[in-house]
């Protein structure tokens, strides 16, 4: 079973690192997660994505949740801000495209082009 | 939605749009009385007597300024196709009380789904929030106060990489001895 004393040992550990502020983070990851976006399956793409930057130990990606994103029959929706770059909107998300947005885009610096907005309009 | 917890998630994330600072979610499933009664409390910006009854029933006025919330007519309908009930209490400036009661072994309740990523997702995204996790299975019972884990983490974020990783192992496991 997951101790209490365990997670004091990990807090010991990340106080040891420099760690971010949330302000910090470079880049943004966002999920849509109205109702629509709940409904097609934003929750696993969400836990996809921070399961990815957790195991890769992304510190500069700060993952967030968003209201509706106006587009419900594209949704899941992940629009990801790169400082510097212009916003990337990916469409019809599930947890395997999730995973390679996080490795290919965030990680490589290359955007899915086939996965994008652009791509699907 | 496919499963309650996908409810959850969307009654929860309304909550968050309110402003709360402290929102408690409570799962009961009772066996024996054939029930599964979801709770959902928190401390946001309420609504009116007026208001609540259009949210409930949007179909019955009509509104033409903004578009028509699905989250709580969604859930409302659910709860109640399975012979149960639902109800919100609501005061403005003070809170909201959503609570659904399921007929558990009625054929068309959705399954609960998935609450340890449902949890997952609500305490990382929303670190601000104190949040109180109670789900019960008959005598069993998993609870998780978020203000407690705050407090051993002394500033350190739910989503440092390994936090999270301890937090997803905690709630899969407090999930798993439910069964
Ligand atoms: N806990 C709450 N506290 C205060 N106001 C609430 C709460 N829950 C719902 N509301 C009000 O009721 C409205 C309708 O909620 P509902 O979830 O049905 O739709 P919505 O959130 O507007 O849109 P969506 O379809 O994405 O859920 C909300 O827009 C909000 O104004
Ligand atoms: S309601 Fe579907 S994207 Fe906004
Ligand atoms: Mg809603």
């Amino acid at each position: 079973m997951k101790s209490l004393a365990e997670l004091e040992a990990i807090r010991n550990r990340a106080k040891g690192n420099v760690t971010l502020r949330k302000d910090d983070h470079a880049v943004r990851v966002v999920v849509g997660m109205a109702t629509c976006g709940i409904a097609a399956g934003a929750r696993p793409v969400l836990a996809a994505i921070m399961d990815e930057v957790a195991k890769r130990n992304l510190e500069h990606v700060a993952v967030t949740q968003t209201g509706c994103i106006g587009v419900c029959r594209l949704e899941p929706i992940v629009e990801v801000m790169v400082p510097g770059e212009e916003k990337v909107t990916y469409v019809k998300v599930d947890e395997k495209k999730a995973a390679e947005i996080v490795s290919e885009h965030i990680v490589n610096g290359r955007i899915v082009t086939k996965y994008t907005i652009g791509a699907a309009e | 939605m496919r499963e309650i917890s996908l409810h959850i998630l969307d009654i929860v994330q309304n909550s968050v749009v309110a402003g709360a600072t402290r929102i408690e979610v409570f799962v009961d499933e009772d066996i024996a009385a054939d029930r599964l009664t979801v709770e959902i409390n928190d401390d946001g910006c309420g609504m009116s007597k007026d208001f609540l009854a259009k949210v409930i029933d949007p179909f019955t006025t009509k509104r033409t300024t903004r578009k028509v919330g699905l989250g709580i007519p969604l859930f409302k309908n659910a709860a109640e196709s399975t012979g149960g009930s639902f109800e919100i209490q609501s005061e403005l400036g003070k809170g909201t009380c959503v609570r659904a009661v399921f007929g558990y072994s009625h054929i068309d309740r959705q399954p609960l789904g998935d609450m340890a990523d449902t949890m997952l997702g609500l305490f990382t995204s929303y670190e601000q929030i104190d949040f109180v996790y109670r789900h019960k299975v008959n005598d069993k019972e998993f609870e998780v106060v978020t203000a407690d884990l705050k407090a051993v983490l002394e500033g350190v974020s739910f989503t440092a990489p390994e936090v999270y990783l301890w937090l997803s192992e905690f709630l899969k496991e407090g999930e798993s001895e439910l069964n």
